[in-house]
Order: structure tokens, then C-alpha cells, then sequence
């Protein structure tokens, strides 16, 4: 964490608030409480506010604001935050069905790593992980936390299509498809949840600094699931 | 709102969307602005046209498209010169028309630029998800089932009045050359560049192939990296006009249908020039022009004044 927060020009709509260098959860747990003092207290002239891994990006109306002004007030948010009363972050859970066709690279994975298919299950929903930002896709969730154990990389040749919901690995990465997209992560299961619902009136479940766990479930739960989920 | 049917869609041109200002608010979800590139022009026709801002327009991009008219309605064509012809005459450009029942709307090429809009008195109705009309295409959401427009699509407009011949005056339009000034604030990441922001001011580029709503790629001298820093950084939400060097070097301009990347941008392009860049077609040359945050504030004022006064006159 920097002492101080960095402020980097993002063009002459935008100020980016870097709070540090590196992919931390407390660095992460700084730019969620700045976030939502702003979400609840907007600065004048501010736009939109983006919360990322370690920064945050405030886009503002030039008319009305600039950068010297936003600095000022951020920094004033900074040296007064234990006057906003934030609260604690949330921990989703998201069910998921494992192996088989809902995660065809289960086996690979375990073989990867030396485990057994039911090992990879029990250590993958055994983390809990932090959402440090959306993007990619709508909905997508970039998570922190998964164990060193199911590090495994991509696939060598990405799939035309992944059906939305498919959990995935790449690297030191889990996440969550959002919708049908290509894609080149190892998928051990899905979830039946929607993370992404444009045609609900909320229609995202996660938000960035919150926490998220994996809950087994069997084939037909999936099944039960997706058809009281269905529009 | 009144509804009613405006086009058939025979031919949808290259790729045209429907596009407003923008999807704002859902950015935070991964949700990119999307809306149309050149802001100019979209406002400029929502104005001919007698709509407020906001409303839905087409986007067309170099080979427009051929629409039926269904009812009779009011339009302005503005951007870039694609050829605009209504029923085999040419259809003037930054000016509204009438257009009646059984019209058609051609374009017959590019003679400048790269994307035209397409007012509608009323506006381009279409359902408002998350905020916005905006197509965005990777997302599947927006315009019409989040997809481009295609042959046999029916365009619904909402109630809007205003009258025929209105027009820009000629010194307001915009020319497109294929040559163009691009200007810049420096960073957020100049810093890992030493000689490469040197370089990427005295450089000449060329808009390559790959060029579209996501972003542009160039092509010209390889902007390097300084010595010993990281080619990547952890990834951060896109601000439309950014520009990032990927470790090739080759410098790729984001535009409005980008969420989060992971490279180094060096420079950020101030908003008045990114509609130039949407204007730009591959194989245009770019160079690009330093300026400071203050004066981007007074060309973004300067820009605000001169579509207010485009406003001003049109309602004389």
C-alpha cells in the first residue's frame, strides 16, 4: 500500500486513484471503502467510479470539475474514513455442479496437479475469494484466493464456446463465465446461478470487493435449479 | 410515447448499430460505454432533427446501408461522407429531410470519413437496457437483440417534431482528411516509457485492418518500452481514447466498446479528437500532438460552445 494515494491522468474525463502497487486484499480492501463512501457521498462533477484490483477511476465532467479538485476531496475522503460507516463486505456463495459435462477439464486438472478429481472439488470449495474487480465480459469476476494446488494453465487450443455459467481455471486464476463466450479456461464445473441477467432489474450479483465460496451440488440440484431460474 | 414503423431494412450495410451517448452507471460491472464514436456528429443530428440528446441514431460504417421508408418522417444524415442517396438523388448531408412512404435510403460509398449517422425525429426506438439503446455486440445486449442491424429488420421511432431544412452552416461542418492530428495527454503510464514517448510523438501511423468499435490498431515505428519495467500492468478499467503499447510496440487506440486491459497505456486522446480517430479508415495516417490537462479543458469547453451555437441556430 502507498503511503500516500498516486494520481495518474486518464485522459480529460478521467483521474486514476492508484493505492498501491501490487494484487493485495487489504490494498483492495482501501479502494472498496473509498468506492462506496463516493457511491454513498458523490463529489460534485463526478460521473462514474470504477473500483479495480488497486485503483479506483473517477470519471468527471470538465465543466464542472478537474483533477486538482478531485485530488483534494479524495484525499480529505482518505484521513476521514472511519467516519463512513462502511460495511463489511458480503460473502455470496455459488453452487456448482462438478466434472462430467458440466466440467469437462476436471480430470485434467487433478491429473495436472497430481490430485484426484474429488481432491480438486474438496480444496476448490474449500477457499473463500475476493471479487477485486468486474470486466472482461459483463458480470465477469476477477477473484483472488485460489489454492497454489490448482494452479494449472490454459488450454492449448481455446473453445469455440463456453457456456455461460462454466467455472473455470487459467493459471493462478478461478472465475466464473458470464455469458456464452469463447474461451481457454480449464472448466471443472458450472453453476446454474446467473452472475449476468440483463433482462433482471439487478442485473448483476456480484460487486467488486465482496467475497465469494463454491458449494458443490449434484447433477439434478442443477438441474432443479436452472429450471426455477429459468425466465 | 407514439410508436411507429420508420424502416425496413433491405441491405444493412457493412455494420450499422443503433447507438445513443452511451451505457453509463453498469462500467463498474464490466459494462463498456459502448454508444456512438463520434459525438460530434451524433449530437449535430439529434439537433437537425429537433430530439433531444440522448436519443437512439444509426451508426454506419463505410458501406452504409439501404433502408425502406415506412412512414413519413424527418432525418439528417452527418459524419462521414458515405453517399447518401434518397430515391436515386443525392440526399444533403447536415440538414434535415423529409422522407415519405416508400423512399428509399442508399449509400453508394465512401467519398470521407468512415461512420455516418442517421437521425430520426423522435429517435430510433428500441428497448433500454441498462440505462441505454447502445448495441454492444460482445455483450449481446442493446439496438436489436444486441446484434447489428440485418436484412429484413423493421426500425421503430418515437413522436418528435421539428421541420425540414434545417442545416448546418458550411464552416461548422467537419472536413475528414486522411492525414490527422491527433491530440494527447501523456500517460497514465508514460512512465514506462523513456525515448518511446519521444518517439511516439515524431512518429507518422497508419490505421491498419484491424480497426473497429473495440479500438485501433497502428502500425509504424516500435515504441519501446524503458529498460527494465514491466510490459503489462495489473489490470484497470479503459477510458475511451486511451492508448496502449502492447509489448510489440505497435500502439492500439481504445474506443468505446473496451472494459479492462492489462497493457501499458502511454497517452490518453482528449475526448474532442476521438470522433477523428472514429472517422479514420485503414490505411489514414495518424500523428499525434501533445497537449497539457488545461488546455484539453479549454478545447473541450471550445467544442461545448460550438455545438451549443450549432443548437442556438438551429432554433431560429
Amino acid at each position: 500500500m502507498y503511503d500516500k494515494p498516486r494520481f495518474l491522468l486518464a485522459g480529460d474525463r478521467g483521474l486514476l486513484v492508484e493505492f498501491g502497487a501490487t494484487i493485495d486484499p487489504e490494498i483492495n480492501g482501501k479502494v472498496r471503502q473509498i468506492f462506496l463512501s463516493l457511491e454513498k457521498m458523490p463529489i460534485h462533477g463526478v460521473t462514474e467510479v470504477i473500483p479495480t484490483y488497486r485503483s479506483i477511476l473517477i470519471f468527471y465532467d470538465p465543466l464542472q470539475s478537474d483533477p486538482d479538485r478531485l485530488r483534494q476531496e479524495i484525499l480529505d475522503r482518505e484521513n476521514k474514513l472511519d467516519k463512513w460507516e462502511i460495511p463489511p463486505p458480503e460473502t455470496i456463495e455459488i453452487q456448482v455442479a462438478y466434472g462430467g459435462d458440466f466440467g469437462p477439464d476436471l480430470d485434467f486438472v487433478a491429473h495436472h496437479n497430481k490430485l484426484s478429481p474429488e481432491e480438486v472439488i474438496r480444496i476448490h470449495t474449500s477457499g473463500t475469494y475476493l471479487i477485486y474487480m468486474l470486466g472482461f465480459t459483463p458480470g465477469f469476476p476477477f477473484l483472488g484466493g485460489l489454492s497454489e494446488k490448482l494452479f494449472t494453465p490454459r488450454l492449448e487450443k481455446p473453445r469455440q464456446f463456453v457456456p455461460a455459467g462454466s467455472v473455470g481455471i487459467a493459471n493462478k486464476q478461478t472465475g466464473i463465465y458470464s455469458i456464452d463466450s469463447p474461451g481457454g479456461w480449464q472448466l471443472i464445473g458450472r453453476t446454474p446461478i446467473k452472475v449476468y441477467d440483463p433482462t433482471r432489474s439487478l442485473p448483476f450479483l456480484l460487486r467488486a470487493g465482496n467475497y465469494l465460496r463454491f458449494k458443490r451440488i449434484s447433477g439434478e440440484e442443477f438441474q432443479e435449479i436452472a429450471g426455477t431460474h429459468k425466465d | 410515447m407514439d410508436i411507429m414503423d420508420i424502416f425496413e431494412v433491405i441491405q444493412p450495410g457493412a455494420y450499422t448499430t443503433i447507438q445513443d451517448r452511451g451505457r453509463f452507471d453498469y462500467q463498474q460491472y464490466g459494462v463498456p460505454i459502448c454508444g456512438v464514436v463520434d459525438s460530434f456528429a451524433y449530437r449535430v443530428a439529434n439537433a437537425l432533427v429537433g430530439n433531444s440528446q440522448g436519443q437512439a441514431v444509426l451508426e454506419a460504417t463505410v458501406f452504409g446501408p439501404t433502408l425502406k421508408v415506412l412512414n413519413q418522417g424527418l432525418i439528417a444524415v452527418t459524419g462521414g461522407n458515405l453517399s447518401p442517396f434518397l430515391n436515386n438523388a443525392p440526399l444533403p448531408m447536415w440538414e434535415s429531410v423529409t422522407i415519405r412512404p416508400g423512399g428509399m435510403i442508399q449509400f453508394k460509398g465512401v467519398k470521407g470519413g468512415c461512420r455516418a449517422y442517421i437521425a430520426v425525429a423522435g429517435g430510433i426506438d428500441v428497448p433500454i437496457v441498462m440505462g441505454s439503446r447502445s448495441t454492444y455486440v460482445a455483450g449481446k445486449i442493446g439496438g436489436i437483440n444486441g446484434r447489428p442491424l440485418a436484412a429484413g429488420d423493421r426500425l421503430n421511432k418515437g413522436k418528435g417534431i421539428a421541420k425540414a431544412g434545417n442545416r448546418v452552416s458550411s464552416n461548422l461542418i467537419p472536413t475528414y482528411s486522411n492525414d490527422i492530428e491527433i491530440r494527447v495527454i501523456l500517460g497514465p503510464q508514460d512512465d514506462y516509457f523513456s525515448e518511446g514517448v519521444e518517439k511516439f510523438f515524431t512518429s507518422t501511423f497508419k490505421v491498419s485492418d484491424k480497426a473497429d468499435r473495440m479500438g485501433y490498431r497502428l502500425e509504424g515505428d516500435m515504441i519501446m518500452h524503458r529498460d527494465g519495467v514491466e510490459k503489462s500492468i495489473i489490470s484497470e478499467p479503459s477510458v475511451p481514447g486511451g492508448i496502449q503499447v502492447p509489448p510489440d510496440g505497435q500502439p492500439i487506440i481504445l474506443l468505446v466498446e473496451q472494459t479492462v486491459g492489462g497493457y501499458t497505456k502511454i497517452a490518453t486522446i482528449i475526448s474532442p479528437d476521438i470522433e477523428k480517430v472514429g472517422q479514420a479508415k485503414p490505411g489514414d495516417q495518424i500523428h499525434f500532438k501533445q497537449v497539457d490537462i488545461e488546455e484539453a479543458h479549454r478545447i473541450l469547453k471550445m467544442e461545448e460552445e460550438k455545438i451549443e451555437s450549432i443548437k442556438m441556430s438551429l432554433m431560429r
